[in-house]
């Protein structure tokens, strides 16, 4: 079963981290997901820019707004998003819990569905 | 067969209705991986049974009997149903595949699929309330319109928790499984809390439906019993002694006109004796394991409180110490309020006063109606009659259960 642990941080928390932290959180970070993924357990993940370079599309009516932002504005933004595939939603959290990142922010887990477009 | 034979099997199905419906329905959702399909097989097996028991005598196991008939069912619908739904045809020879139930499982299995219903519906991924519900109705057998009366809420509430709870289960893959060591403790936790969630919501209710919210302590005091049977942990018994003791007080915590009476006005003769030497038994047995926990020290201050023969005679000294080990383990405010209260028992009124106002001062508790009451309380016996009413008067716009609201009016009058 594939989960997508949807990790939201408080920019300003982590941009206000001194350097030497954040990179440690980075390191952190990339080692755990190598050890996911030579476990079979990580299918990607990826950091993501800052909210402030984010795009939100809509369509209604045919026409196509194009707004500078986030969807919602809210506290944490979403900073990034590990794919797991693991048997059950036990693992899945269990592997979130271990995340660098939770413990500034916090993970969304969410399964996916088994169908979709490749 | 004449009619009073077949009157005899129908109370004995009944019977095995009643105490083994929960262990058949455990087994069979491992068996099937989905609740609604495992209740399904459970009724479809029962009605079997009423037939064929009469019929052909009833067999030595009848909870295997019942998981083997229902499994059988299961298959057999999806079968049935295979013409419209491509997937069933390999879902169907995959449940048969798997192992016979009845011929090579114990009563080990049959416990470990109790314990796995129980964790599954107190599984932290799913809202206190669902876990609620869910544990009531599957682990409990309670109907939604039962759980529905007892919360005073509506039966399409309770069935949409429960309908929620189960897709979440499904789709989001909730393991149908005792979690693993390290999780353990954290899980049972969960567990604990669900119980004493639904023994307090019974035992705080003293309005109202008040015959149906009882019930609910009742459920949570079965529900202590059968964990406390599957897993003799120092907390398990710790919780269903805490529940025990409190519950021993019932008779004696209301007058028959439903208004409150606090413990130092109760009529300890109306204390249930059983229920005490139950309860003061199982503190003995957890705090033997010198593994204690907030349940166990909570039962050990409750046993205090039954030992004293009469208010006065409380060894309040006792209770202080015990509140100040139930702060190291678990600090709350609440618990230092009721710490403040044990206080002023030992060391007079002002003592207990000087620690309510260092916790309301620091604004943790402001809307929390008891500690109002208790600062009213203690106002009183200093005869600061002004302060006391003030305290009453901010408890009674705070309270929202009635008797509670009675009991502050007629502390109000006292006071003129």
């Amino acid at each position: 079963m594939k989960y997508l642990c949807l990790v939201y941080v408080e920019e300003k928390i982590l941009h206000a981290l001194p350097s030497a932290q954040r990179q440690t959180l980075s390191d952190e970070s990339m080692a755990y997901c190598d050890r996911l993924q030579k476990l079979g357990q990580l299918v990607t993940a990826s950091p993501l820019h800052p909210v402030e370079t984010a795009t939100t599309v809509r369509v209604r009516d045919g026409k196509t707004s194009t707004i500078d932002g986030p969807f919602a504005e809210t506290k944490e933004q979403l900073g990034g998003f590990p794919l797991l595939d693991v048997p059950d939603l036990n693992d899945a959290i269990r592997i979130a819990s271990q995340f660098p990142a939770a413990r500034i922010g916090s993970v969304e887990v969410r399964p996916m569905k088994e169908q979709g477009c490749a | 067969m004449t009619e009073n034979q077949s009157q005899q099997v129908r109370a004995l199905v009944d019977e095995v209705y009643r105490t083994q419906s929960r262990q058949v329905l455990a087994t069979l959702i491992r068996l099937l991986g989905d609740f609604d399909a495992a209740e399904e097989a459970l009724h479809e097996a029962f009605a079997v049974a009423v037939e064929q028991w009469a019929r052909e005598g009833v067999p030595a196991n009848p909870r295997a009997w019942l998981v083997s008939t229902g499994r059988f069912k299961a298959i057999d619908g999806m079968r049935r149903r295979a013409r419209f739904d491509a997937s069933l045809p390999d879902l169907a020879h995959h449940l048969e595949l798997t192992a016979d139930p009845v011929i090579d499982e114990g009563e080990d299995s049959v416990e470990d699929d109790r314990l796995r219903l129980i964790f599954t519906c107190c599984h932290p991924a799913l809202s206190p309330e669902a876990q609620v519900s869910m544990t009531l109705r599957e682990v409990c057998g309670l109907t939604t319109d039962e759980i529905a009366r007892a919360f005073l809420t509506k039966p399409t509430t309770i069935a949409q928790r429960i309908v929620r709870a189960k897709g979440k289960i499904r789709d989001a893959r909730i393991p149908y499984e005792v979690p693993s060591e390290t999780d353990f403790p954290d899980r049972l936790d969960a567990v604990l809390r669900v119980v004493y969630l639904v023994f307090n919501e019974g035992y705080s209710a003293s309005s109202g439906d008040s015959l149906t919210r009882h019930d609910l302590s009742g459920e949570a005091i079965r529900l202590g019993r059968v964990l406390v049977g599957l897993l003799p942990e120092a907390e398990v018994l710790g919780l269903l002694a805490v529940m025990l003791l409190q519950d021993s007080r019932r008779a004696a915590r209301t007058s028959p006109t439903g208004d409150l009476i606090l413990l130092e006005q109760q009529d300890r003769s109306l204390w249930n004796r059983d229920q005490i030497a139950e309860g003061m038994a199982l503190v003995e047995l957890a705090l033997a394991t010198r593994r204690v926990g907030p349940y166990t020290i909570q039962a050990a201050i409750a046993a205090v409180h039954a030992e004293a023969p009469e208010a006065a005679l409380t060894d309040w000294a006792q209770i202080v110490g015990l509140y100040d080990v139930l702060l190291q383990a678990e600090s709350s405010p609440v618990v230092e309020l009721n710490r403040a209260v044990a206080v002023a028992m030992r060391d007079g009124p002002s003592a207990g006063l000087a620690l309510v106002d260092a916790i309301l001062s620091r604004g943790d508790l402001t809307n929390y109606h008891l500690a109002h009451s208790a600062r009213a309380d203690l106002c009183r016996r200093l005869g600061r009659n002004t302060d006391a009413a003030a305290s009453y008067e901010r408890a009674l716009a705070l309270t929202q259960q009635e008797p509670e609201r009675r009991f502050l009016e007629g502390r109000l009058r006292e006071l003129g």
